[in-house]
């Protein structure tokens, strides 16, 4: 444990963040975003931490997590979790989150013009707590054959998370915050966190909020989604919530995700997918990746980068209808990666020149 | 913000020379560079011109400088120098020339600089020009990377460390006063903030580098609060960095056991005086002020100059200075600015030449002069040149 907050790591103008290249379809995509950022001249640093999520220790996840606390901010991609390893092996991505305390989960659902989808004009921020609720890994068996998962909702990370909503809602300018629970059922639990959010709400006037229990929620979610605005909820219900919501924009390989502490940053993919299946077979989506690499910009207030490569990416993906499979299209990773490398050059301020 | 401008500047140049010429701007390069005009090479695109603050300086530093434009011409680097002249010797102290130096280098962010001489005598400000930009620009690491040349064999051989030194606060403090006739004060300051900023520094500078250990040098055991402070912050942050080794060493076994087995150290890092020392004993082991290249780094802006800060003032118009230490200076400023192909090139060069041993300058046991020099290192360019 660290006895003081270190300084950030930005030396001459450059930026260091700790990149954890992951399984699955991580390493080729966190590559593409590498190839983008020295293209355009960004001076951000990577420094690689790699987490080999078959080895039972946990040396290689303290290690990144020491990195993380070192540099202040993440880029990364999913790490596996083995469902046959024992109980007390914690999953590598929660043990990150619950150290670091990263206890909101961002994600910004928006439609895109150019990909095809059964619901147009949809625009929704969700905010999932990301350290407690279903999530806390601990289970016993008292009696065989019976299992007791516990579920912790608490008062402090209720108010912290409902703070953060009503604030980051306050400052995009949105109008409604929608709490998601289910307090009919776990009244004790769920109602702590309704009435947690409640009283936060009476701090925010301009604000309206309502509630909508998890089950009526995912039902519009899929009949009318436009009705949402900024939604608030804990872990499990968020993990579903911003799963179906990715799915209606268009799928996992377009919607970047943030996970917010008080000290530090991670950005990744907003589904959390390992992608195993199309490992190494470019055509993964670089899509949300390269989204989270935006938004990792605009947290270290490097603005007018963070402006030309989502334009880029989004130009990409509206003007030029280069896709990739996931979304209905022919082309290939490296297509599109090349593809927005071109137009940054058109547009962007300053690039390498390849020989 | 300087970014802005200049793409705004480039995109209204563009926009007034394809209306005047109507062609497509990617097959007519802009040119911005202040020098002759070129002839259109495709590979260039000189709409990425990178912007550097360039200082002379005093005593060989001009020369030095013509070196680097010589070298960098040949090579076609996509680099502009803004020149600003500024000495503080022979009554030419100007605070305004000073303030157009601060605003040119927050502009471009990158800065190459022969060293400001500073006049011996009183004359009412205790702070230099060198130290009055350290202090406004923040430049608070100094970093000397001492490796052996190839092909110039000293006592010792392929040697390989770094130095990191705390350039902003220390015995450098400007604060001195005479409370009683005939007794002087000098403070010495020590922060903690600051010694916390150096050493997290010394350490990611050491993780980026994949180096295994850092070694802080001080003098504790006499000036126990001062440089145990610093001391101590070096510790705090060392529980960071488990995979790198740290060790501490007081300044005089430090100077000793340099000059008898180097090898034994990788990083050090230390406060303002002792780093100042070793900086120059280190340049010294691998063959002197001329050949060593340094960096100094604040949040923002990182600012390339020589190791040993020397004007070598005997060598003016003599043409005889080793221009070795500016060039490969500026093959690690091209490296920051992310145009790695030319930093290649322009340090292969030198390095080049320096192997081969022909054309040597007078401090490396040669004769040959500085334009000699910096000839060979163009001849040696691996680049097609259209001159």
């Amino acid at each position: 444990h660290c006895v003081f907050q270190p300084p950030p790591a930005k030396y001459g103008g450059q930026h260091t963040v700790t990149l954890i290249p992951g399984d699955g379809i991580g390493p080729e995509l966190l590559n593409h975003v590498r190839e983008v950022f020295r293209f355009s001249c960004v001076p951000v640093d990577f420094e690689v931490v790699n987490v080999n999520s078959s080895r039972a220790d946990e040396d290689d996840i303290n290690n990144a997590i020491t990195a993380i606390r070192r540099n202040g901010v993440a880029l990364k991609g999913n790490i596996e979790t083995n469902h046959t390893m024992p109980p007390s092996f914690k999953s590598r991505n929660n043990l990150m989150r619950t150290s670091l305390d990263l206890y909101a989960n961002m994600m910004h659902c928006q439609s895109l013009p150019g990909v095809q989808t059964r619901h147009k004009n949809i625009d929704i921020i969700i905010i999932r707590e990301n350290t407690e609720g279903e999530y806390s890994s601990l289970e016993h068996e008292s009696v065989s054959g019976v299992v007791e998962s516990l579920k912790i909702i608490t008062r402090l990370n209720s108010l912290r998370i409902a703070d953060y909503a009503f604030r980051l809602a306050r400052e995009k300018g949105r109008r409604r915050v929608t709490a998601v629970h289910k307090a009919n059922i776990m009244k004790l639990g769920d109602g702590l966190f309704l009435q947690c959010c409640r009283e936060v709400a009476s701090g925010y006037p301009d604000i309206t909020f309502d509630s909508m229990i998890v089950d009526n929620t995912t039902m519009q979610l899929v009949c009318k989604p436009q009705q949402f605005d900024v939604m608030v909820m804990p872990n499990l219900y968020g993990n579903v919530v911003s799963n179906v919501c990715a799915g209606l924009v268009g799928g996992p390989g377009l919607v970047p995700g943030a996970n917010y502490g008080r000290d530090y940053a991670m950005f990744e993919t907003a589904t959390r997918n390992t992608g195993k299946s199309i490992a190494n077979k470019n055509i993964a989506n670089p899509t949300a990746m390269l989204l989270a690499s935006c938004l990792l910009l605009d947290h270290l207030k490097l603005h007018e980068y963070a402006t030309t490569i989502r334009n880029a990416i989004l130009t990409t993906m509206n003007e030029t209808r280069l896709h990739t499979p996931d979304i209905g299209g022919q082309g290939t990773t490296s297509e599109v990666v090349q593809s927005i490398m071109n137009i940054i050059q058109k547009t962007g301020p300053r690039t390498v020149a390849y020989y | 913000m300087a970014v802005a401008s200049l793409r705004r500047s480039v995109l209204s140049l563009n926009r007034t020379l394809r209306g005047s010429w109507c062609q497509a701007p990617d097959l007519r390069p802009v040119c911005v560079s202040a020098c002759q005009r070129t002839p259109e090479r495709s590979s260039v695109h000189a709409r990425n011109t990178f912007k550097v603050t360039m200082v002379p300086g005093d005593g060989v530093g001009p020369e030095l400088m013509r070196a680097v434009r010589e070298v960098f011409k040949a090579a076609d680097v996509p680099v502009e120098f803004e020149e600003i002249h500024i000495s503080e010797v022979h009554n030419m102290a100007s605070e305004e020339k000073l303030d157009q130096l601060f605003t040119s280098v927050r502009n471009n962010g990158v800065a190459i600089k022969g060293k400001i001489n500073n006049p011996m005598a009183y004359k009412g400000d205790l702070a230099s020009y060198e130290m009055k930009l350290r202090r406004k620009l923040d430049l608070f690491a100094n970093v000397v990377h001492v490796t052996s040349l190839p092909g110039y064999s000293t006592r010792h051989n392929s040697l390989d460390l770094v130095i990191i030194r705390e350039q902003t606060e220390g015995e450098y403090s400007s604060l001195e006063h005479e409370s009683v006739k005939g007794v002087i004060e000098s403070l010495k300051i020590i922060t903690r903030e600051k010694s916390h900023r150096i050493a997290k520094f010394a350490f990611d500078y050491a993780t980026k580098k994949g180096r295994s250990k850092v070694t802080a040098v001080h003098k504790a055991n006499i000036m126990k609060l001062g440089d145990g402070l610093f001391l101590q912050s070096c510790a705090e942050v060392a529980k960071l960095y488990p995979k790198i080794k740290f060790e501490n060493i007081i300044i005089d076994n430090c100077c000793m056991q340099l000059v008898r087995n180097p090898y034994q150290f990788d990083v050090l890092v230390m406060p303002n005086l002792y780093g100042n020392i070793i900086d120059n004993l280190a340049a010294g082991l691998v063959g002197g002020a001329g050949v060593v290249p340094g960096e100094s780094y604040s949040d923002e802006y990182a600012v390339f100059e020589t190791g040993a800060r020397h004007p070598f003032a005997q060598a003016v118009g003599r043409n005889i200075a080793n221009p070795t230490a500016m060039l490969l200076s500026a093959a690690n400023m091209l490296r920051h600015l992310n145009l790695d192909y030319h930093s290649n090139m322009v340090s292969e060069a030198v390095k080049r030449v320096i192997k081969q041993g022909k054309v040597r300058t007078k401090d490396l046991g040669g004769y040959c002069t500085t334009e000699d020099f910096v000839r060979a290192v163009v001849n040696n360019l691996g680049h097609q040149s259209v001159y």
